[in-house]
């Protein structure tokens, strides 16, 4: 839901196709430090979870400034816009673009120079009467070795009434298209948002969301922004940790909306996506899918 | 509108198996008296554990979602949840 009832988006889009000029802009940063970038047991988790949150990494001398220019628009370039370009140096964006744990994180999960897809500044306004429809954003996507990210920064605390964004872990790897999904109105192991000031979190393309109804005196600020990758997205973290047995650990998460049975072919969707990630076509998770690949070809002979 | 016109109140429930004593994984509801006001994301708990726990508090079962196979070529491949159940109250 790009311009959502209930939600205001300060800026209207203005899409004009995919660039090819991402090349003469100046990078966005240099390559983030390896510090920075997220560990192969946070991409696991990423893949498994479809989001990754940071709490408080916005200095809140940015945090103190966002509301501001969040409520004066953010000039929003064309669709596919180059990050340098949609956010040239000295600009809000930028700042909170170039934070090191936000830049190790967009490097880690889409790469280098990525471009804008859009962005958007959403309001909710204090006792608004209404919720989104629990839906995933743009139209179905059936991309199965890359993936958009989104970022989500909420400039000021937000509390559980305040309406923070609803999301649920593990639906993003689900084929729907947009708000077919918005019968559901609550799903077991479903997140909240509730989270201090200078949050960000990354969230898959695919994974199933929603402002929810804003039933406190405080009007809430959140600024999203989608990323599309122009690099293949394989091994693009830290992988020091890519053996580790934490990660089979992350990728075999249940939740407790899984359904008995399809709830196992997520194991399949997270695999496929590893085998992406990683370049590595043999990699397996609990054997699912070995088994049913398993389609011997040595003929023996006759007796 | 007069006061004594009977109204619908819609419980849905999606459970973990197509069996209607699984435990539930999703919910939503709908009140057409207007006393109560649902939305996405209202409550982390479900109403029932289990479908059947519905019918013991009185709710009545009047749509149950298909059994449908998964389609050729799509067998790995996950989308909507597969198990409604469609409640209702009379109030």
């Amino acid at each position: 839901m790009g311009n959502e009832t209930n939600a205001s988006c300060l800026v209207a889009p203005l899409t004009l196709g995919y660039s090819d000029q991402y090349s003469h802009g100046e990078a966005m940063t240099e390559h983030p430090e390896k510090k920075h970038l997220l560990s192969s047991v946070q991409m696991a988790r990423f893949v498994a979870h479809g989001a990754f949150r940071m709490d408080g990494v916005v200095p809140a001398s940015l945090n103190e400034r966002a509301i501001a220019v969040f409520d004066e628009g953010v000039a929003r370039a064309y669709a596919g816009a180059p990050l340098e370009e949609a956010y040239p140096e000295g600009s809000f964006v930028r700042e909170l673009l170039d934070l090191p744990e936000v830049a190790g994180a967009i490097h880690s999960l889409v790469g280098p120079s990525p471009l804008i897809d859009h962005h958007a500044v959403h309001i909710r306004e204090a006792r608004n009467g209404s919720a989104q429809p629990l839906h995933a954003d743009a139209i179905i996507d059936t991309r199965d070795d890359a993936f958009d990210v989104q970022l989500m920064y909420y400039p000021q605390d937000v509390t559980l009434d305040m309406g923070g964004t609803l999301s649920v872990p593990g639906t993003h790897l689900r084929r729907i298209n947009e708000s077919d999904t918005g019968r559901y109105q609550n799903m077991r192991g479903q997140t909240r948002l509730v989270c201090p000031a200078g949050t960000v979190q990354f969230l898959h393309h695919g994974i199933w969301h929603g402002g929810r109804r804003n039933d406190s005196d405080t009007t809430r600020y959140m600024f999203k922004i989608r990323f599309n990758p122009t690099v293949r997205q394989r091994l693009l973290w830290n992988t020091d940790d890519l053996h580790d047995p934490a990660v089979l650990e992350e990728l075999r998460v249940r939740f407790p909306w899984h359904e008995n049975a399809s709830g196992r072919i997520e194991y399949v969707n997270r695999t496929r996506l590893w085998r992406a990630l990683t370049g590595d076509p043999a990699f397996d998770l609990d054997y699912w899918m070995t088994r049913v690949e398993n389609r011997p070809q040595r003929v023996l002979p006759s007796v | 509108m007069t006061t004594s016109t009977t109204r619908q109140q819609v419980l849905v429930l999606y459970l973990a198996t197509s069996a209607l004593d699984a435990k539930v994984i999703a919910w939503s509801r709908y009140d057409g008296t207007g006393q109560t006001n649902p939305a996405a994301g209202d409550s982390d708990e479900p109403p029932y554990e289990t479908g059947v726990e519905a019918l013991l508090d009185g709710w009545r079962l009047f749509q149950v979602s298909p059994l449908i196979p998964p389609y050729p070529g799509a067998e790995y491949e996950t989308s909507f949840l597969k198990h409604e159940f469609l409640f209702e109250k009379l109030t």
